[in-house]
Order: structure tokens, then C-alpha cells, then sequence
């Protein structure tokens, strides 16, 4: 039996994903446990980002400055700009720091089923941002999913007649993969997209 | 209800944090919807993508009561996002299959046709052998589901040959003489689609196309999905002109 606020507490937890009601009591007695070292760090973690958040005019990325960190940095190449499906998909990019350009997160993907269609997302910032000067490659990193590649399709389509080169990430065997544990559809595209060995 | 059936996967919606409801065009049983547990686990995710042929095992508790399933990929279809037109005709048949077939009747015509047509689009057979093996496919459907367009003779004169028109109300082939005077408003007939044996051109197969999209809007999509289904399927028209 607890209290209605440490009731709260937990129930507050168990709506965030990958928690359920158990690993939120477990998470809230750890948090009780260890107010020092965990409880305190988190409040104002949390009210730090609370105060500050927000979606960047730019890119779309969320961030604690508006514009963001990435549309401010100097260092990045303007000439290249990524889209993303989501802030998600921005943060696994560049967590790698294999990219220098810019990003575009257009805020989800085409789905007839769901009912998203062009106007839910992005599109038009993106274009606007592709008919800058400096941008020379636009790269549609959206995932291999039917959705991720309609949307992909539908953007191709749209930056089609602007002077930039469209280009998207490639697919097929992934680093540390194993032949055996991929599907049909993965070797396939591996195999077309197969290259000359460089010696 | 325990049915064990290859499949076709149709559609995928997130249910939940883990689970999806899916809706699969089975072999013995037709369209049933059904819930997968673990749909978003890297293993299950993939053998969800629409177009998969799979081997489901359904379970439901009682009648009326949505079905528990389990699959295991056959054949993977996911190859064919990478093409645009493909794609969009991946993405209209598993809509268009999954918006007008009601669940619960057997339809083992329309799932050898589906699993015809995916096959057709796997082995890369190109724009016109595609665009012509959908039109026959919307035919068929349309007949399939009371809906048969009458193409034997001219619904004005009864005459057999020289048709050349469909009237958009009935659905009844009209002869050359008898629509000239309401061409305007008449549906373009092309003669493969009579059987003719003559290969069809770009043109008849789009002109067939439009046939097959008229009664397929009029009399099969439900009207408060019919916006949103038919973006497939201008995705289709669209990259099918391209390749004309």
C-alpha cells in the first residue's frame, strides 16, 4: 500500500514507453531509494528540459534552443541536407557524427491507413529549405518500410524539377549481419546493389 | 475459430505499445482481421510489411471475437518498396483488397489472383504487363463482388461487335454508332479487354485503368474511405503513366 502520490508517481511512469505498471513500481522505489543520487538529478533534469524545450523552426528537431544545436553549428556543410522521417531517426544519425550536413524532420511519413498525407507533414518547410542556393544534395534517409519508402517516393517526386542531386541511403547485408537471419527482400536488394570489390 | 492458412498480410496497424491489428487475405477464409502480440520486435516487424505471403495459424475464443494470430514469413515482399511503381501497386492492392472484401467469406479466387499479381511485380515483369494484369484484376474483383460489367453487347442496339464504350451508369459496353452522340460522357472501352488477342498499348491499358477506377469508386470503396484509398491508387496511374 502506498500513497497517493507515490501512486501517481508510478502510474505517470508506466505511460511512457517500453514501461509497464511492474518496471515503473520498480523504477519509482529506485527513485525513492536513491533521492540523492537519482531522484534529485532527475527533477531537475526534468524541469530543465521542461522549461526550455522546444521544436526547432528549422529542422524539426527538438531541441533546448530554437533554432536548434545543429542548425546553429558553423561547422556543419550546408550543401547537404538529410530528411528524416522523425527526431528519432535525426538523434540515430547523428549519434554516428557520419553526417555533416544539415537535417530536415518532416514529422512522420505517408500512411494512407493511418490517414497522414502530405499536408500533416513537413513537405512544403522542406521544400523551401531545398530551393536555397547552398543546398546541393538532398538525401532521403527515411527507413525501409513501405510507408518510409512511399513517403520517399512522394518527396522524389516533389524535388524532381529543383537543382539538386536526391539521393537516398543505401540498402542490403547489414554490418555484422548474418546471410541466414535475412529476409528474401533484404538479399535481393543486396544483391542488386552489389559492388566491385576494391583491391 | 482455429484457422491454419497461407496468407497475404493487407494491412498492419499499431495497437498498443507492442501489438498490431492486422487484416490478412487468407487462402480458405477470405479476409480476417486478427491481433498480433509483438508486432514491433525486429523479428515480427518485418513479416508485417504489406504484400508478405505468410503461413497463419488464427485462434479467436468464440464467434464474432477477433482472432489471435501467428505467422511465419513465406515470402517476403519487402524487396518491392524499393521500386516506386511496385510500390504503389503493392500499396493500392493490399488497401484496395482490404476496403472491399467482406471478412468472413471465402474469396479463393481473389487471393490466387492477389499472389499472381505480387509474383508478376517480384519478377520485375515490367509497366505493361503489370498495368494490364491490374486492370484484369479490378475486373475480376468488381465481378467477384456483384459488380460485373456487362461488355457482351451495346446496351442500345444488341449488337456484338464494334463496341467501343462503357456507360458509367450501368456498366453495359455501348457500339460506336449508338454512343457517338454521347461520347463525351461514355467510358472508353479497349478491345483487349473484349478478348481481342491484339497486346495492348499504354493507352488502352490506362483507358482500361479508368474504367475499372470509375466502378471501383462508384460501387465498391466505402464512401468515408474512398478519399483516402484512392491516393493509392493516383500513385499508381501516376508512375504507370511515367513508364508509357
Amino acid at each position: 500500500m502506498s500513497s497517493p502520490e507515490i501512486d501517481a508517481l508510478t502510474q505517470a511512469l508506466s505511460r511512457l514507453p517500453g514501461l509497464g505498471p511492474r518496471s515503473a513500481r520498480r523504477a519509482v522505489l529506485h527513485l525513492l531509494k536513491r533521492r540523492e543520487t537519482a531522484l534529485e538529478p532527475l527533477r531537475a533534469a526534468l524541469d530543465a528540459v521542461d522549461a526550455r524545450m522546444s521544436t526547432c523552426s528549422t529542422c524539426g528537431n527538438v531541441d533546448t534552443n530554437n533554432p536548434c544545436h545543429i542548425c546553429t553549428d558553423p561547422r556543419r556543410d550546408d550543401t547537404l541536407l538529410a530528411v528524416v522521417e522523425d527526431v528519432a531517426d535525426l538523434w540515430a544519425m547523428d549519434r554516428a557524427r557520419l553526417f555533416s550536413g544539415r537535417y530536415h524532420v518532416l514529422g512522420g511519413r505517408l500512411s494512407a491507413l493511418e490517414g497522414v498525407g502530405p499536408e500533416d507533414l513537413s513537405v512544403e518547410q522542406l521544400l523551401v529549405r531545398a530551393r536555397d542556393e547552398r543546398v546541393t544534395e538532398v538525401v532521403l534517409a527515411m527507413n525501409a518500410t513501405m510507408e518510409g519508402q512511399t513517403t520517399l517516393y512522394y518527396i522524389a517526386e516533389r524535388l524532381e524539377s529543383m537543382n539538386v542531386n536526391v539521393t537516398t541511403l543505401a540498402h542490403g547485408v547489414p554490418v555484422g549481419g548474418e546471410l541466414d537471419y535475412l529476409d528474401e527482400g533484404t538479399i535481393a536488394q543486396a544483391l542488386r546493389a552489389r559492388q566491385p570489390l576494391s583491391r | 475459430m482455429q484457422i491454419d492458412s497461407p496468407a497475404i498480410v493487407c494491412t498492419a496497424r499499431a495497437h498498443g505499445e507492442h501489438g498490431a491489428v492486422i487484416r490478412l487475405l487468407t487462402k480458405s477464409d477470405g479476409l480476417i482481421a486478427a491481433y498480433v502480440h509483438g508486432s514491433r520486435s525486429r523479428k515480427t516487424k518485418g513479416v508485417l510489411t504489406p504484400g508478405n505471403l505468410v503461413a497463419a495459424e488464427l485462434e479467436a475464443r468464440g464467434e464474432g471475437r477477433m482472432a489471435r494470430a501467428r505467422l511465419e514469413l513465406e515470402t517476403s515482399r519487402a524487396a518491392l518498396a524499393l521500386d516506386p511503381l511496385s510500390l504503389a501497386m503493392v500499396e493500392w492492392l493490399t488497401m484496395l483488397v482490404a476496403d472491399t472484401l467482406p471478412e468472413g467469406e471465402t474469396f479463393p479466387d481473389v487471393y490466387v489472383r492477389m499472389n499472381a499479381m505480387l509474383a508478376l511485380l517480384d519478377a520485375d515483369a515490367g509497366a505493361l504487363r503489370v498495368g494490364e494484369a491490374l486492370a484484369r484484376f479490378e475486373f475480376a474483383l468488381l465481378a467477384d463482388l456483384g459488380f460485373q460489367l456487362d461488355l457482351g453487347s451495346c446496351a442500345v442496339t444488341g449488337q456484338l461487335d464494334d463496341l467501343i464504350y462503357v456507360s458509367p451508369k450501368s456498366g453495359r459496353a455501348v457500339s460506336r454508332d449508338a454512343g457517338a452522340q454521347y461520347k463525351e460522357r461514355l467510358l472508353a472501352l479497349p478491345a483487349f479487354l473484349l478478348g481481342s488477342g491484339v497486346r495492348p498499348t499504354g493507352a488502352d491499358i490506362q483507358g482500361a485503368l479508368g474504367l475499372t477506377r470509375h466502378f471501383i469508386l462508384r460501387d465498391l470503396l466505402p464512401t468515408h474511405r474512398a478519399d483516402r484509398t484512392i491516393v493509392a491508387r493516383d500513385r499508381v496511374d501516376a508512375r504507370l503513366g511515367k513508364r508509357f
